[in-house]
């Protein structure tokens, strides 16, 4: 039940997003879906371990892990 | 009755919404599209005519803006749709906005069609794709919806047309009711609590007028972004006072506003929307498990790339065969049956060869533009980039680098244009030097007519042809070089902006054929308006510069061969000569010997020499340069271009001037020269700077010509 960083969320596992991190991505991360309170999983991760593909607000998202650093989720 | 006489009509939504299919489900043909070099239209417009009354129906301009998923722009692209909508002075400003939702990605679409409400310009929304909706298990209360959301809401299917109609006779209606309604909407605020910016927003509407608080916080964050008050400098000088006083922190701003609107639009989706637990995205995901994975994912990515190109060489020969059949019988008719002189040569000779030349390739061009829009139609397009980012990263570019490199095969103008997509500067940039080195389908012609003057055609192992291996082999070295030079860039530029890779991965679905169909009607159409244009004039200053000389020197070449030692020299022989000697004291001939000695080192002669130089302004120029220049005075015979150059005997040698040596130094010539105004033009327009089209001509000639060189000393 401790905070993480969804980057280090196992693959297939459900969590809620507790925050997202203030940086120059933040608002973009937000505008695509990645608000607090929202439930994610990773779906896919890139054939060379990195991007990886999210599933949020009920759709695909890919991103770089070190972008996925920067939202914090919860089991 | 409306007061508008041409109103607008803006489209508006997130990528893959759905928006380009209504777009031409609107216009059908009746459009023009922004991307040619030297319109400054960044944006496809079109025509519709919409029903006011019941007899009268007005013509309404249709803009269909770039995809965007809120109107605070990341990139290039999404740029051009806010400053459309925030700026009332931009020539393109709505007077309706038409948000177009894709039904399955409510929540997200949501986002930015509450900002567009909150904007207070007259707005719709068109809820696409409803069908797949109805596939999912979801239903929407539409009209619960339109009343939460104070607009109204038109379900649609743009793909099947179904309910485009309904669409336009609420955008007629709308039109209608602007002037009672004073431009300003009735639909609620969704932003109704600004907390610590509403003081900054009441200052901000104290100083200029808005139509709404939303609006007067767009204009807070990008006052130096919007040209209206660039007109208006007391305006601004206002502005900038109110924003020194405040000093709000925009970023945190925005942040608290994305979160707030998502707050209210769950609520909003609970209300109007029953979704069904058990949404079937199965179908994408087994595709995935295909194409991103581990070693498949690549393999079937080289795998498409080989068919595509496979098939646009086989596929496309028959039209070819058949358009050069047809070219070939137009020249001899015209030359038949013309009165003989000036006119009937200019035609024959000039003018017909040189059209052949460009629309002979124009089957290969539909076919690529072809494959590249499935692969974008699809959903495929978007996990290439997703398999690509990480070894991409490695070269100094993005993810999305991989789509303009892509379609740079098919032409480097409109991949130019889809770098907007990339965020970061220096990727972009990046992306934009390097894109040309990629062979693009104007180099096509010339490998064809190259590869089969100086590579025999023979079979390897039985089934590989070695002229397509040669080919396949042109289009890996450019690959390889453009990897080359943006690793070497990569260490060059120096750029602070962080890096980022953020994609939507949509759903695959199936291609939507009209809108493909649309698309290459398009895109050929201006390769064979502009290009033709060029190669037409070049091929009549050609024609007029290798048919006339100076000093009478035709006059005393006729001269000479009358004299009493060709006496015995057949006539066919001695019309040859007579020919090739004024073709080399003609204008033209004078050009290229002047700049012979600069090629002669990589092999070339003069004749290739004038080739090279028109087919500075554009590649495929060359071919029908070639076809002119040795065609002139011999439209009589029937042979073909190539079998023309294999006659064309090195003096010092006696044997074939088109050798091996000569021949494949030539081809890589052409994999690395920059030799297309367009891309030039385009690279200024996108950079703004005159700096980097330089930069990259003289790189890419400057490669070309050390390769050439060393190429050509290799094999001689």
């Amino acid at each position: 039940m401790t905070p993480q960083n969804l980057s280090q969320l196992p693959l297939g596992v459900s969590a809620t997003i507790v925050s997202v991190d203030e940086n120059f991505l933040s608002l973009k991360l937000m505008e695509m879906g990645c608000i607090p309170g929202e439930i994610v999983k990773i779906s896919k991760v890139a054939p060379m371990g990195d991007p990886i593909t999210i599933s949020v607000a009920n759709y695909s998202l890919s991103m770089r892990k070190k972008e996925a650093e920067g939202i914090v989720v919860m089991c | 009755m409306s007061q508008i006489p041409n109103p607008k009509v803006a489209l508006i939504g997130n990528p893959n919404s759905g928006k380009s299919t209504l777009f031409n489900a609107l216009t059908g043909l009746n459009q023009k599209t922004g991307n040619l070099p030297g319109v400054t239209v960044e944006q496809k417009t079109g025509f519709t005519k919409i029903p006011q009354d019941p007899s009268i129906e007005i013509q309404t301009q249709i803009i269909d803006l770039p995809g965007t998923y809120s109107l605070y722009p990341k990139s290039a692209d999404e740029e051009i749709a806010f400053k459309v909508l925030c700026d009332p002075a931009n020539p393109l400003h709505p007077d309706i906005v038409v948000i177009v939702v894709d039904a399955a990605n409510l929540k997200r679409s949501l986002l930015l069609a509450t900002q567009i409400i909150d904007l207070k310009i007259p707005a719709l929304l068109a809820l696409n794709m409803v069908d797949t909706l109805k596939a999912k298990g979801c239903i929407i209360n539409i009209e619960l919806l339109s009343q939460k959301i104070g607009i109204p809401v038109i379900p649609l299917n743009s793909r099947k047309k179904e309910g485009v109609e309904d669409l336009k006779k609420v955008i007629g209606d709308t039109i209608k009711n602007i002037e009672l309604k004073n431009q300003a909407s009735e639909a609620p605020a969704f932003r109704k609590e600004w907390g610590e910016a509403t003081p900054l927003i009441k200052d901000i509407r104290s100083v200029v007028f808005t139509h709404s608080d939303y609006s007067a916080f767009q204009v807070a964050c990008n006052v130096d972004k919007i040209s209206f008050f660039d007109q208006h400098p007391e305006k601004k000088k206002a502005i900038k006072f109110v924003l020194q006083k405040h000093q709000p922190n925009i970023r945190d701003l925005q942040g608290k506003e994305t979160i707030q609107r998502y707050q209210a639009i769950t609520v909003l989706i609970k209300e109007v929307s029953t979704y069904n637990n058990k949404i079937s995205v199965q179908l994408s995901q087994k595709l995935d498990a295909v194409f991103t994975h581990k070693f498949y994912g690549y393999l079937v990515f080289l795998a498409i790339l080989f068919l595509i190109f496979q098939s646009v060489f086989s596929l496309a020969q028959y039209p070819m065969d058949f358009i050069e059949g047809v070219f070939a019988k137009l020249s001899s008719f015209t030359n038949t049956h013309m009165p003989t002189g000036m006119l009937n040569n200019l035609i024959s000779q000039g003018i017909i060869p040189g059209i052949s030349g460009i629309v002979v390739f124009v089957p290969q061009i539909a076919l690529l533009f072809t494959f590249i829009a499935i692969l974008e139609d699809t959903g495929y397009m978007a996990r290439v980039s997703f398999i690509m980012d990480k070894p991409m990263r490695k070269f100094g570019l993005n993810g999305r680098s991989i789509i303009p490199i892509i379609s740079s095969t098919a032409c480097a103008v409109p991949s130019i244009m889809s770098t907007r997509t990339i965020s970061n500067w220096k990727e972009r940039m990046i992306t934009i030097m390097v894109a040309p080195l990629m062979s693009c389908s104007a180099r096509l012609p010339v490998y064809i007519l190259l590869i089969s003057l100086v590579i025999p055609s023979k079979m390897i192992f039985g089934i590989l042809s070695l002229q397509g291996l040669v080919m396949m082999s042109l289009y890996l070295i450019g690959f390889i070089a453009a990897m080359g030079v943006a690793w070497i860039m990569k260490h060059l530029l120096k750029s602070k902006e962080q890096s980022f890779f953020v994609m939507e991965m949509p759903d695959y679905k199936l291609p939507d054929w009209k809108t493909i169909a649309i698309t290459i009607f398009d895109k050929v159409k201006m390769f064979v308006l502009e290009a033709g244009k060029i190669i037409l004039a070049i091929s009549i200053i050609l024609w007029v510069l290798s048919s006339f000389a100076p000093n009478n020197a035709f006059e005393k070449i006729d001269e000479k061969y009358k004299a009493a030692e060709y006496a015995s020299t057949s006539p066919n022989e001695l019309m040859a000569k007579i020919q090739s000697e004024k073709l080399e004291n003609s204008y033209v001939g004078i050009l290229g010997q002047k700049i012979e000695p600069v090629i002669a080192p990589l092999g070339f002669n003069w004749k290739v020499g004038i080739a090279l130089i028109t087919s500075f302004a554009a590649r495929e120029v060359f071919v029908g340069t070639m076809s002119t220049i040795y065609s002139i005075g011999k439209s009589q015979d029937q042979l073909s271009l190539q079998e023309k150059m294999r006659e064309d005997v090195n003096p010092q040698t006696g044997k074939t001037y088109y050798t091996l040596a000569v021949g494949v130094s030539l081809l890589l010539f052409y994999v690395f020269a920059m030799q297309c105004m367009s891309t030039l033009a385009i690279v200024f327009r996108e950079t703004k700077h005159w700096k980097w089209p330089l930069i990259q001509f003289v790189y890419m000639t400057g490669l070309a010509y050390t390769i050439s060189f060393i190429a050509f000393h290799f094999l001689k």
